[in-house]
């Protein structure tokens, strides 16, 4: 679904990611784990097409397509979808609302009929129990005046409605209590698949209790210094990230 | 400089839908300013003498008054002798149905998208088109009619009416009011008259399209709308402009008048051609537009949505003095390249118990300049006077500028006066949000900005706020930075 060779981006000049390679097939859940400043959110929004990264060198293909020479847009309308890790506030417009204009350009780009009305609120209808949502947040502007847990659920039922092919969760955890943690960790394993694929990037082990990931990646100064499977993860969370970092010679690189 | 950018240059780049010339043979009169042309436009017209008397003794106090110095916009000095002040699509008969128009003029509309014939069908509403200061095509007259609504041009208006005429002109808005609304008195040349009988619910909405069309020639409307005791009318004011090179000047004035329990409801969506991106060319919009709540318990409402002109210059208000009345003012206000609007309400409480309520969203873009200016007055018998405003502005780029002049005057110790005003940035976080969701650039700007203007928009009747938020579309395109 997606492969990553050698992928180089930074901002401003600084280059940040120094040679990435990373392969995700579908019906796989993608564990990148890195200490602070390691590049972990700087990957999601190079894939995810945020306009102040630079990519210098490598490519990334994405069902076939290069997926660096697609817009946001189309990178979003082709499946692929970021939780954000700060959710972005949208005053005056109701979260119904944004919601049905994205996900009818989604389908209108895939050739399917848009939603009317009625349909679209039967679809949300369906999807809000998958992460506990209240009708009182759909019919609130987007994200404004939501708690930081609101808004990281609000990322998940978006991700539920608009039901990408490639998510990608950039710190869905970080500010959640464990009640919290535990609801989105929920929403997302409902939504697996094995046509689809998740990339969760997270600071904590503590999120892969409640979703287990296929493999885990550890991401250090901008290259995967280890990769292994979830027991990976619970070697980090008692021993850290020096041990990795002491071995020397990342893999991909 | 980020693809964000890029985009929004492309699509800002674009140019504007509505500029065309239709070839009419006009019936026009020289350029300049004098006695002897407000004869010759009054003659022309046919006018009583009272009339003729009234226009010129607004031109006499027009020259004894300077052009306000006041707003914060700039622009070059009017030359009031290089403007031609009459011009009339030269058709001898008044035409009886749509197929005598002229179809030049039809075309005209149609490439607006506002064609009569379905107007007639669709939607209910009875059109007094205003093509160069004379109406063309009135429709649905024999409907309101039955119900003693009178809808018809100002000149028939004149003709037809003139008691009624003579006894609210400029009782609102008097020929002495300012500068401009003097020049308007002298010199108009056509608009609309309505006047709704007592307790009688104008059944559908009432709508003139206005069109400036012969060059260099300024606008001078004059619209006159009388609400009797008990009666209710949504009156709305919609207009595009032909492409010009040279500046017009618009000089509209609006009297509402609303006796015991009556309702006034008047919408305005404005688009004239408001200058290339380097600010050549594009209509002044000097406009003076006032209500009068004359009765108990009366109410009017101002909704504007104001795209157009390179300058824009108006403060619909209302003056509150039947007790309990209610005045309202919902505005959305755009510039963009290098409009400047200058725009905002006056609301005047002298009755007891007078409430009003002022939103009023100013979005910038480009080089745009954006002014809110309002006065709350509250006089020293209006116990328990109550007013609430609030003041929103948009900014899209740093080039732009928003200023807010609020002015309070209360003369009595019961009055409520609250006022609130934000400042926001359309950011380039939020258009991303929106575009990793699937949206296009465009869409995102307008989702944006339709958000920040929705509680103006709730307001205007719904074909109209379809059309408004195209517009404010239309009119946004790419100017995000």
């Amino acid at each position: 679904m997606l492969t990553v060779r050698n992928l180089h981006a930074g901002i401003d000049g600084n280059e940040i990611l120094r040679g990435i390679d990373l392969e995700v097939n579908a019906g796989e859940v993608h564990a990148i784990m890195g200490p602070n400043g390691s590049g972990k959110s700087t990957l999601a929004g190079v894939l995810a097409g945020r306009p102040e990264y630079q990519v210098s060198a490598g490519e990334v293909t994405y069902e076939g397509k290069n997926l660096l020479d697609l817009a946001p847009e189309e990178r979003a309308r082709e499946g692929l979808f970021l939780a954000f890790q700060y959710p972005v506030e949208i005053p005056g417009v109701s979260n119904t609302y944004f919601l049905k204009a994205a996900l009818n350009a989604i389908r209108k780009h895939r050739g399917e009929e848009e939603l009317d009305a009625m349909e679209f609120l039967a679809l949300m209808k369906k999807k809000m129990g998958l992460v506990e949502m209240d009708q009182d947040l759909l019919n609130r502007p987007v994200n404004e005046g939501f708690s930081g847990g609101e808004k990281k659920r609000n990322e998940i039922f978006q991700m539920a409605v608009l039901d990408p092919k490639l998510a990608v969760l950039d710190e869905t955890d970080s500010g959640l209590d464990i009640d919290a943690l535990r609801i989105v960790a929920a929403g997302v394993n409902k939504l697996r698949r094995p046509e689809n694929a998740v990339i969760l990037v997270t600071h904590y082990q503590r999120l892969l209790n409640y979703i287990i990931p296929d493999f885990v990646h550890v991401l250090i100064d901008g290259r995967i210094a280890k990769s292994g499977g979830k027991e990976l993860a619970l070697a980090l969370e008692e021993r850290g990230y020096d041990w990795i970092k002491e071995q020397g010679l990342p893999v991909g690189a | 400089m980020s693809t964000e950018q890029n985009t929004i240059e492309e699509l800002a780049n674009r140019e504007y839908k509505y500029g065309f010339v239709t070839d009419i043979e006009a019936d026009t009169v020289p350029k300049g300013l004098s006695e002897e042309v407000i004869r010759t436009i009054s003659m022309k017209k046919g006018e009583p003498t009272w009339m003729l008397e009234w226009r010129l003794k607004a031109f006499r106090h027009w020259l004894t008054m300077t052009e306000p110095g006041w707003p914060n916009v700039k622009y070059p000095k009017i030359d009031y002798q290089d403007i031609r002040y009459y011009s009339a699509p030269k058709s001898t008969n008044r035409p009886k149905s749509l197929e005598e128009v002229d179809p030049e003029l039809l075309r005209t509309y149609q490439k607006l998208g506002i064609s009569l014939e379905e107007q007639m069908h669709l939607a209910g509403v009875a059109v007094d088109a205003v093509f160069d200061s004379v109406s063309v095509a009135t429709t649905f007259k024999e409907k309101l009619n039955e119900l003693g609504v009178i809808f018809c041009s100002f000149s028939e208006a004149v003709r037809e009416h003139p008691d009624l005429v003579r006894k609210y002109l400029g009782s609102v808005v008097p020929p002495t009011d300012n500068y401009f609304a003097a020049l308007n008195s002298a010199v108009f040349t056509d608009g609309s008259f309505c006047f709704i009988p007592p307790g009688v619910r104008c059944p559908m909405e009432l709508s003139t399209y206005f069109r400036i069309n012969a060059a260099e020639t300024g606008q001078f409307e004059r619209t006159l709308i009388v609400a009797e005791e008990g009666a209710y009318v949504s009156y709305l004011e919609g207009c595009t402009a032909p492409m010009r090179d040279t500046n017009q000047l618009h000089a509209a004035v609006v009297e509402l008048i609303a006796l015991d329990d009556a309702r006034i409801k008047y919408s305005t969506v404005q688009n004239w051609y408001p200058g290339d991106k380097e600010g050549k060319g594009g209509i002044y919009n000097f406009v003076t537009k006032r209500g009068k709540c004359a009765g108990v318990n009366s109410r009017i409402s101002w909704t504007q949505v104001e795209t157009g002109s390179a300058i824009t210059w108006k403060y619909p208000g209302v003056i509150l003095q039947g007790d309990n009345s209610v005045g309202e003012f919902y505005s959305v206000a755009v510039t963009n390249n290098r409009q400047q609007a200058d725009t905002g309400t006056k609301m005047i409480h002298l009755g007891k118990n007078t409430r009003s309520t002022i939103v009023s969203k100013g979005i910038s873009a480009g080089h745009g300049n954006n002014s809110y200016r309002g006065l709350v007055s509250v006089g020293r018998n209006a116990e328990n006077a109550r007013n609430f405003s609030q003041c929103d502005s948009l900014l899209l780029g740093d080039q732009c500028g928003a200023h807010t002049f609020p002015y309070i005057d209360v003369r009595n110790p019961s009055a409520r006066v609250e006022h609130e005003a934000s400042t926001s940035k359309i950011g380039e976080d939020q258009i991303f949000y929106c575009k990793q969701r699937g949206l296009s650039a465009e869409d995102a700007v307008n989702l944006i900005v339709n958000g920040f203007c929705k509680e103006v928009f709730r307001e205007l009747p719904m074909e109209f706020a379809v059309e408004a938020q195209k517009l404010l579309g239309v009119s946004l395109e790419g100017s995000v930075g």
